[in-house]
């Protein structure tokens, strides 16, 4: 693989990372401008302290070897009053300071050019960005544990797969249905939590072509290390084959079938969507999908009215919505008390498996023959996930 | 520390002959115990500040709290530092009843206070307003709920000193354990102002 | 038979046989493995009739050197737990490649990471520094005890109850799922139900006032015992490092308390301080929870600065550079680690101007660092080095700390942190750190100081192999990770499907394996020490050719540590003792006023463990019982005024005379 630095010193403090380009350093070799702008920035600012890390660590061993006590019949002074110089102390002290001057201002300056919420200015480093560019805007949600993705432009929506065009920047809306998420793809940009009832932002490109990796980055619970998508680099061809290809094979996500999908699921595979329920994402994001839920949004606005009161109860009950889950398992279920793990899809013994992902309705499975090459694990995985927690079989010893 | 230790002379002192009495570090560690406790309320006072107006739809200050109330119980609380102040007072005329007799009277005072405390929780539980209710409410209660129970730890104290002095009287043991109680009670005191300037008058008015 | 449920239910909450995990075969062979150890441990004590010495000699004791070594004791324990965990961590994560789920399932392994971070913070290094803190400060201030010396024996108490809570979550019921700082919603009522984040909170809990309570009499030991002559810069760098420490942990640990006391009532009360609905707000959980966080890391390292300073000083048979430079160094770095502690979530959208700010000030704390770096280098310059093994490890400090600070400026660096946090390149960086700065000067601290505990040298070819073992170990099983953090891997992923990962993986399990050489080292190390006790005995009291107080009184110290209190003159008190022909008093020795033992804090401990126990279970009629049986013994301790006895001074002048014989015997 070809990685293309800007400057000499980045390649030479890199010699050592580059014995190591047999693998796959996508954070230093990234296809997409933000995330190429972090990696320049990882090098600059690590050329920048080896200027004093590097003579620090001569040193050391130089002192170390040279004052050592076996050495002592040679010219090695040794003078054990020797204990202050004002000269040296101003130097210990305004050599790192300098650094971290220097590493301060590219600090300041940086974090404002790459703040995620900032609307890109170029398409990469050669080329600005054309005055009258309308960002593609994809909504996304961390869901337990997989990733949903709207097209508010093309009225369509993703499970665990998304494309963009190459060069064409993308702007991301974050938000999360449960757990805090980190919404993370590698080759395109830097990572953005995703929580539950807030909306991050991201801007960012992705410059060539390619099929890249996503995750969740931010730890959220049993699924998580699954919790993975495809993020497709497409040109503007492939990506308007591509929304056609979810149009024509996908279903409808309206309300009932959100509250289906956002149970806690593994290993989900990729699902299309042709149609999207109006608002969805806004509702998801103010946490009132629920028919009866009041939205976030209002009972800010009602907050900031002065409340609502004493005599309003009701509002209460509509607002609960961390316990919507609670009742479909056993009461307090947890491992060990019901041998099941929380927040698994699968059911404990006994209690119904409704609404689990192999609910046909979801008929997820139509899509499996979609997408070549990237096909999400496939060890049967088509139904529930299989009975893997806590089980003895599962545990070899 | 002796000075004369450190003057340099031929051959320097390098130990005391004398036994080295240090002075007592009670108050200033019961000092520093007061400021991490203050952090705890510090704690407190931010989540209220950051939650204190999300009402979720529900009563905001303005329609749960009665201030009258408050301000007698603030009163309690207040007056119930002087009475502790008298009790010092006492103590250091070395008059173990009057001591004793100015701890009760506090003692009663801050009794008075939780009392009124734990009606208005039960008559705002009883509203529907209680702890569970919204982000406000949980701070509110927590915040004053934790002022209360450092409250009532510091009457058992109080009662636990009154015993002792009655037993031991007014030794250097128990005036220092009086010091500590003092400086305990007054510490509440101070929070207590912070809570009711923040929490229920810049609630209700602000 | 519903009557019944109802009895059993009010008995034991909600424990049921199903809470014991006898289907995890992992579990069961590891309890087995631990009750027979313990049986093993158990029957000895017996056998050997050492009940009654142990409880008066140790358990009760309020000795600061006694309560130091229990602390040690309890640490190292706590590291084989905690690095059980990591190894079972990386072997996990070499194996689990195409399609394999490995041996753990992610219940059991997010479990396993949660508690390796939870352990080997809270119960391995806490327990660590301050048992040497407890050990040496007063020694080093020449003081007999510290300020407060029940409160000492009873912090230390509620530290290893903390410790015995963490325990019990690995035999009866489940730990948290959480990741070590179980950040909600997640660690929420609702989305983790059981009881694992309730041993996570009442263990952290009942060590937390343990650990506030420990720093405070610290903090009153320095400033109000220390001997005559002894000013604030005066003071050695190792008390300098406590008493910034302790004042970290005073000014930090009730946030943590107060934090973590929220989000039980989110959990037992329902209230809405973390929840997504109804007002309640995660991120300021997170918020609050690394305003505690950021500052311990420091509460950590400070003393291993300080310990590396006194090492580095001693041989080199130097005064150490930059005394002055060094103490605000310090203090500055007390004060900037308030200010950065933002810089652990830069991801979550705060705007770019806080996210610099926070940058920035973090960035600036590489600069006193930096500057204590030089500090070390220039005492070694133009010093006589001897190359003990404390020294070994403050070397390979000085060449791995550096590497880690300077990833972890990179790290500060907001746009630099959205490609690297929770990669496996910020893991690689904080073990850096804290292996490299923390381990490694806890190592050096107490291969430093274990004659003057013991009276007897550590045998330093044993000491040099687990130097090494440590030290190239760690390069192996980290430098990986670095790898790994830039090829996109994160923390805390028990399976993988990329298999060009696996070789780093299988990379850094090795050098697990090698630091559990190490670790192994270590241990062979102190058997070795102890059966080879005689020669490498030390009789002097002063077997490095120290430089400050602690060794100027014999090793082990007697029990009031000095017959006549020093007067200081200069840093390097001991060092100018020497110069200046000091001479060791014979005679004229008086009664020395000292603490008595007392078992309150055994006693609290022990209920606290219960009103714990009782808490995760929801055994409420235990919880009320042992809530109230700790308010009645605390009151009941305060009814005790005869707390102090003296020493007679026949007792005194016959150590001392013991001592005076010896020394004259060897020269």
């Amino acid at each position: 693989m070809s990685i293309k630095f800007k400057s000499a010193a980045g390649l030479l403090a890199l010699l050592p990372l580059l014995a190591l380009s047999g693998c796959n350093m996508v954070v230093m070799s990234p296809s997409g401008d933000i995330a190429a702008q972090q990696r320049d920035l990882i090098v600059v600012s690590t050329v920048l302290m080896l200027l004093i890390i590097v003579p620090v660590i001569c040193l050391t061993f130089f002192f170390a070897w040279r004052y050592r006590n076996s050495n002592a019949n040679t010219d090695a002074k040794y003078d054990p009053e020797w204990h202050h110089s004002t000269g040296l102390e101003v130097v210990i002290w305004s050599a790192p300071l300098a650094i971290i001057i220097a590493l301060g201002a590219i600090t300041w300056i940086s974090t404002h050019k790459l703040d995620p919420y900032r609307p890109l200015e170029r398409i990469d480093a050669e080329r600005a960005l054309p005055a009258e560019t309308k960002p593609l805007v994809v909504e996304v949600v961390a869901l337990d544990w997989k990733w949903l993705f709207f097209y508010p432009d093309y009225g369509i929506a993703t499970v665990n797969e998304m494309a963009a065009p190459v060069d064409m920047p993308i702007q991301f809306k974050i938000t999360a249905s449960s757990v805090m998420n980190s919404f993370y793809v590698p080759a395109l940009a830097g990572m953005i939590y995703a929580m539950p009832g807030m909306q991050t932002q991201l801007h960012a490109v992705i410059n060539k072509e390619g099929d890249f990796e996503g995750l969740s980055a931010n730890y959220s619970g049993d699924g998580f290390s699954h919790m993975r998508f495809r993020f497709h680099g497409l040109q503007q061809g492939g990506f308007d084959e591509w929304v056609a290809r979810v149009k024509q094979n996908g279903t409808a996500l309206n309300r009932d079938a959100y509250l289906k999908l956002e149970k806690p699921s593994i290993k989900d595979p990729v699902r299309y969507f042709a149609t999207v329920d109006d608002g969805l994402f806004q509702d998801i994001l103010n946490m009132c999908v629920r028919p009866g839920q009041m939205c976030m949004s209002e009972m800010m606005h009602v907050d900031m009215m002065g409340g609502a009161g004493v005599e309003s109860h009701e509002n209460r009950q509509k607002l609960e919505y961390d316990n919507r889950h609670a009742g479909e398992e056993a009461p307090g279920a947890t491992h060990p008390a019901t041998g099941n793990a929380p927040r698994s899809e699968v059911p404990a013994e006994g209690v119904e498996g409704s609404g689990t992902p192999a609910a046909p309705d979801m008929n997820h499975n139509m899509n499996h023959d979609m997408h070549q090459g990237h096909s999400m694990p496939e060890d049967g995985q088509d139904g529930p996930a299989p009975a893997q927690l806590n089980t003895n079989d599962s545990t070899q010893p | 520390m002796s000075n004369k230790a450190l003057q340099e002379t031929e051959a320097p002192q390098f130990y005391l002959e004398d036994d080295h009495h240090p002075e007592g570090s009670t108050m200033l560690g019961f000092w520093i115990y007061l400021m991490s406790d203050c952090l705890i309320f510090a704690v407190l006072f931010a989540t209220h500040g950051v939650l204190g107006r999300n009402y979720a739809a529900g009563p905001s200050p303005a329609d749960l709290f009665d201030l009258s109330i408050v301000a007698f119980n603030t009163a309690m609380l207040l007056f119930s530092s002087i009475t502790y102040g008298f009790a010092m007072l006492q103590m250091e005329r070395n008059a173990r009843m009057e001591t004793i007799f100015w701890l009760g009277v506090t003692g009663v005072f801050g009794l008075i206070f939780l009392a009124l405390e734990l009606y208005e929780f039960y008559h705002l539980i009883l509203e529907g307003a209680g702890p569970g209710r919204s982000a406000f409410l949980s701070s509110f209660f927590v915040l004053v709920g934790t002022h209360g129970l450092h409250v009532t730890f510091g009457v058992i104290w109080l009662v636990t000193l009154m015993v002792q002095v009655k037993m031991h009287g007014l030794i250097p043991e128990n005036r220092r354990r009086l010091m500590c109680l003092s400086m305990f009670w007054h510490f509440l005191d101070v929070v207590w102002i912070g809570v009711f300037s923040f929490v229920y008058l810049m609630g209700v008015l602000g | 038979m519903f009557g019944n449920t109802t009895l059993t239910q009010f008995i034991f909450g909600r424990l049921t046989w199903e809470a014991i995990p006898y289907h995890e075969p992992i579990l069961v062979v590891t309890f087995i493995a631990v009750a027979l150890g313990g049986i093993a441990l158990l029957a000895l004590v017996t056998w050997f009739k050492l009940w009654g010495y142990l409880w008066k000699e140790w358990f009760t004791s309020v000795d600061h050197k006694k309560i130091g070594i229990m602390y040690v004791v309890l640490a190292l324990v706590m590291l084989l737990r905690g690095f059980a965990d990591a190894i079972m961590m990386r072997i996990q994560q070499a194996w689990a490649f195409n399609g394999s789920e490995g041996y753990l399932n992610p219940h059991h392994y997010d479990q396993i990471f949660t508690a390796h971070g939870v352990i080997m913070i809270f119960f391995m290094a806490m327990p660590f520094v301050t048992g040497l803190m407890n050990y040496v400060v007063p020694l080093q201030i020449g003081a007999r005890d510290v300020s407060f010396p029940f409160l000492n024996n009873f912090s230390f108490w509620m530290t290893t109850a903390g410790a015995i809570i963490i325990m019990m979550s690995l035999f009866v019921g489940e730990f948290a799922r959480t990741g070590w700082l179980a950040y909600p919603p997640l660690s929420g009522a609702d989305y983790s139900p059981g009881v694992g984040v309730d041993y996570y909170i009442w263990g952290l809990q009942v060590a937390g006032v343990g650990t506030t309570l420990s720093g405070i009499n610290l903090i009153a030991t320095i400033v109000k015992m220390r001997a005559p002559g002894m000013t604030f810069m005066k003071m050695p760098i190792f008390t300098w490092t406590a008493l910034c420490t302790n004042i970290l942990i005073v000014a930090t640990f009730p946030i943590l308390t107060a934090t973590l006391a929220l989000l039980s009532l989110d959990r037992y009360a329902g209230t809405n301080f973390f929840t997504n609905d109804l007002g309640g707000n995660p991120m300021m959980y997170v918020n609050l929870i690394w305003i505690w966080g950021h500052p311990e890391v420091y509460i950590l390292v400070l003393p291993a600065f300080g310990i590396f300073s006194e090492v580095v000083a001693t041989f080199c048979g130097k005064r150490l550079f930059g005394y002055a430079s060094m103490v605000y160094a310090t203090c500055v770095i007390m004060i900037l680690s308030y200010l950065v502690w933002l810089h652990h979530f830069f991801t979550m959208g705060s705007g770019a101007s806080v996210n610099a700010f926070f940058g920035i000030t973090t960035m600036i704390i590489s600069i006193p660092t930096g500057a204590k770096m030089f500090n070390w280098l220039f005492t070694m310059y133009r010093g006589r080095i001897r190359y003990e093994v404390p020294m070994y490890w403050t070397v390979g400090f000085m060449f791995t700390f550096v590497l880690g600070g300077m990833t972890g400026v990179l790290l500060a660096v907001p746009p630099a942190d959205f490609v690297l946090h929770n990669s496996l390149f910020l893991i690689a960086h904080f073990h850096n750190v804290i292996i490299g700065g923390v381990v490694f000067g806890l190592m050096a601290g107490v291969v430093y100081w274990w004659p003057k505990a013991f009276g007897y040298k550590l045998d330093p070819f044993w000491g040099k192999m687990s130097f090494w073992f440590w030290q190239i170990g760690f390069f192996f099983a980290f430098m990986p990770l670095y790898v790994l953090g830039l090829m996109g891997v994160t923390r805390r992923v028990s399976q993988f499907e990329d298999p060009s990962l696996q070789i780093w993986f299988i990379i850094a399990a090795f050098g697990a394996v090698l630091i559990a050489l190490g670790i192994a080292s270590f241990i062979i190390q102190i058997a070795v020490s102890y059966l080879r006790r005689d020669q490498l005995r030390d009789f002097t009291g002063d077997p490095w050719n120290g430089r400050t107080l602690e060794w100027s009184t014999s090793s082990p110290p007697p029990e009031y540590n000095f017959a006549f209190t020093p007067v200081v003159h200069d840093h390097d008190s001991w060092y100018d003792m020497k110069n200046r022909g000091y001479e060791r008093p014979l005679g004229g020795f008086k009664p020395i006023h000292m603490p008595k033992n007392t078992g309150t804090g055994v006693i609290l401990a022990g209920l606290s463990i219960a009103l714990a126990f009782a808490l995760i279970w929801y055994i409420w009629w235990l919880a009320i019982v042992s809530f109230v049986a700790i308010v009645a013994v605390s009151i009941a301790h305060t009814f005790n005024y005869n707390r102090d006895f003296y020493i007679p001074a026949e007792t005194v002048t016959e150590t001392e005379d013991a001592r005076s014989e010896l020394l004259a015997e060897r020269t």
